[in-house]
């Protein structure tokens, strides 16, 4: 992906992001993150029909956040599936039905139960087309919620994402808006390779923008640029990008000029945007969820240390969930970055001398 | 292609046994062991289950106000806890999974720590009453593999106590349990596990699971002896689970139990069950619920009356507010108490990041 076609999506997104300015479009509505992911799964279906949809919950219940809501309705059991309670075995039916063809889109109930289905993904999914020399693929897309913030109980609030951004084979991708997971999970449907596709439940609900239904993916492998700027460069992936907006906004109204990047594909890393975006501004703060220890920040990190070290007129700066199990609800705000951690960190950085 | 004419040797042959003692109406259906017939026992089977349907609903009501967070009713499924809980000693090893507040009442639980763990505080875990006991489990049918752990340890140490294990019925999809009973059954475990079955894994009903006729015959593969139980009717179930232990104690190996129950709640207090559950499912399933019947019982036996009803509930809710009044004014643990049970010494890079953390607390602080 050349970074031209790249800033051409950039603007496409941002468009569709300011939709008051452009004219409501017949097909266009206002709808929640996880309302675009429904609507991402339907319009495939409706245009696909190897594509199906399993997991826990999905059919009649529509998925426990209702991701799958109307689904089962609209195309019935054949091609939405309760399955048992398995997840070693969802994974696995999955990695079968997608070497025969079929665009399966697992559901993991949430991320913290989706350490059964490893052996599938990493030794199956990610090495299927590799151990045949291309005989066969494994274009299946494994949906799960992930992170914390929303008081559940325990293993319902960790992002662990660096586990799979870490085995080769596999994509991982993070929306971060409604717009993106519309054309993101669009593209991780049509993707011919495994993507495992993780949903930031803090922000399923939190905000709608105005999508219009066309089938149009976004697409992956690249970071988004959501805001331009020359001092600084934040880069996040996930809910965090809304607390990282947040500090661009207050670092901008204290005359600091941001650029944000929206990671979205954690792996592979698109390097060049982000390289390209440090060049211009010398510094910049990574922030993600997950603990700091061997998280995807650390990858970006050393890559901009490899390849702009001369650069670069800060040290890079992390602000990250700490090396902690995830505490229970009742202090999870404490191991949450906070818009307050990201602010201080980024004038930290900037000045830094 | 038929298999006529082929002539084949019967090889094994199966049954699985329902037990019951009490009908929905609270009848005797079948004569009490004589270890049953204990007026005592009876009667604290029934506060029990009370004590345990009043704390239910006021974990609901305490969760509907924003002071708990997400909870697993156990409405409907007391007999199956309170059965269990009474059958076991002491000595016994309980893994539990997530709707297990009965039971760990009876262990030595406090109230007080259950509510602490709904709360989303882990010293609601700590709870020393029960020393060797595991914390509620929230990852499907784990539990199971680690009672088959246990119960491993019990035998190679020569011991002579038993470990008990619950889970749903959903859960028997999961290869934790079927792995766990083909080595139960392989080694002859000192292991008793229980399903309750409550005919629903969230949305997916029971049939939907599987195609077996009955979940206990999941234990047949594995050679392990199983039945099922009316799992509202508590006697059937305490009994169920004191011939099991006996049978462990004795050396003669695993047992598996499907107690029979129904969901008649939501999934927990994030569910909505009118979604997916017809009506009349949980109209049938309050027709055989466990308390009524069980206070039928006891009136026939002259061992209940409305006197002893208005005073026991008196006496829950006085300790159900007591333990909810404690449990609110607990104080959270302060931000870096997540770092202090991470290993047993810290290690110096994480010192550095708990420091970190007490002072970005006291900025915080005007
Ligand atoms: C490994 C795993 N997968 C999914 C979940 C989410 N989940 C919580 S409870 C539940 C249904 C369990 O049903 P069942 O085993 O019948 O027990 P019940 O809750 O009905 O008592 C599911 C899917 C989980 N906690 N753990
Ligand atoms: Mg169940």
């Amino acid at each position: 992906m050349n970074h031209a076609a790249n800033t051409e999506t950039v603007n496409a997104t941002e468009n569709s992001f300011e939709s008051a300015k452009d004219p409501v479009k017949e097909s266009s509505q206002e709808i929640t993150m996880v309302e675009a992911v429904n609507l991402a799964m339907a319009y495939e279906m409706r245009m696909d029909e190897n594509v199906v949809i399993l997991g826990e919950d999905v059919g009649t219940n529509g998925g426990v956040f209702r991701a799958t809501d109307g689904l089962k309705a609209e195309f019935g059991l054949r091609r939405v599936m309760d399955t048992p309670l398995a997840e070693t075995l969802i994974a696995g039916i999955t990695v079968g039905m997608a070497s025969q063809g079929l665009r399966p889109i697992a559901e993991i109930q949430f991320m913290g139960f989706i350490f059964a289905t490893m052996e599938h993904i990493i030794c199956h999914a990610a090495r299927l087309r590799n151990r045949t020399r291309g005989r066969l693929s494994c274009p299946m897309v494994l949906r799960a919620p992930f992170g914390g913030g929303i008081h559940a109980p325990e293993h319902h609030s960790e992002s662990t994402e660096a586990i799979f951004a870490h085995t080769a084979g596999l994509r991982v991708v993070v929306p971060s808006s409604p717009v993106r997971a519309y054309g993101l999970l669009l593209a991780a449907i049509r993707d011919p390779d495994p993507v495992i596709f993780l949903e930031p439940k803090r922000i399923y609900r939190i905000s709608k923008q105005t999508i219009e239904d066309n089938g149009e993916a976004l697409p992956l492998d690249v970071c988004f640029t959501l805001r331009e700027g020359q001092d600084i460069t934040l880069i996040s992936w996930g809910a965090m990008i809304l607390e990282t907006l947040q500090a661009a906004n207050q670092l901008t109204e204290s005359g600091h000029s941001v650029e944000v990047i929206d990671v979205a594909t954690i792996s592979p890393l698109d390097i060049d945007t982000i390289l390209s975006s440090v060049k211009k501004t010398g510094r910049c703060v990574i922030i993600h969820e997950a603990a700091k220890n061997c998280g995807v920040g650390a990858e970006i990190s050393a890559q901009i240390s490899e390849r702009a070290l001369l650069s670069l007129q800060a040290p890079i700066k992390r602000v990250t969930g700490y090396d902690t199990i995830m505490p229970y609800f009742r202090n999870e705000k404490y191991y949450m970055p906070s818009t307050k951690d990201i602010v201080k960190a980024a004038m930290e950085t900037l000045h830094y001398e | 292609m038929s298999n006529e004419g082929r002539n084949p040797e019967l090889r094994a042959q199966f049954d699985i046994n329902y037990y019951q003692f009490l009908d929905n109406q609270g009848t005797l259906k079948n004569s009490l062991p004589t270890y049953l017939e204990d007026d005592k026992l009876q009667v604290a089977l029934y506060r029990q289950m009370v004590l345990t349907r009043l704390l239910d609903a006021k974990c609901i009501a305490l969760q509907r106000t924003g002071k708990m967070g997400t909870y697993p009713s156990t409405l409907g499924q007391e007999a199956v806890g309170v059965g269990i809980g009474y059958a076991m000693t002491k000595q016994d090893v309980f893994a539990p999974y997530y709707r297990d507040m009965a039971t760990q009442l009876i262990r030595g639980v406090k109230i007080k720590d259950i509510l602490l763990c709904w709360g989303g505080d882990e010293r609601g875990n700590q709870s020393e009453q029960t020393p060797f006991d595991l914390p509620c489990c929230v990852p499907i049918a784990t539990q199971v593999t680690h009672a088959a752990g246990i119960a491993s340890a019990i035998k190679i140490r020569h011991e002579k106590h038993a470990v008990v294990s619950t889970l749903g019925d959903g859960a028997t999809s999961r290869g934790d349990f079927a792995e766990s009973i083909n080595l139960a059954g392989a080694w002859q475990l000192p292991l008793v596990v229980v399903i309750n079955n409550n005919q629903w894994a969230i949305s997916v009903p029971r049939e939907v699971q599987t195609a077996a006729q009955t979940l206990a015959q999941k234990g047949i593969a594995g050679e392990v002896r199983c039945e099922q139980v009316d799992g509202c009717d508590v006697l059937a179930v305490y009994d169920a689970v004191k011939r099991a232990l006996a049978h462990a104690y004795e050396g003669k190996g695993p047992t598996l139990i499907e107690a029979i129950t129904y969901r008649l709640c939501d999934h927990t207090t994030a569910d909505d069950a009118t979604r997916y559950s017809p009506s009349d499912g949980l109209k049938k399933g309050w027709e055989k619920e466990p308390i009524k019947r069980y206070r039928s019982f006891l009136h026939s036996k002259k061992l209940w009356d409305e006197h002893k009803e208005t005073a026991l509930f008196e006496q829950c809710e006085q300790q159900i507010n007591t333990a909810v009044q404690e449990y609110l004014d607990t104080e959270p643990q302060p931000p870096e108490a997540m770092f202090d049970y991470l290993y047993e010494e810290l290690p110096r890079s994480l010192k550095e990041q708990r420091q970190q953390l007490i002072d970005k607390t006291r900025e915080a602080q005007p």
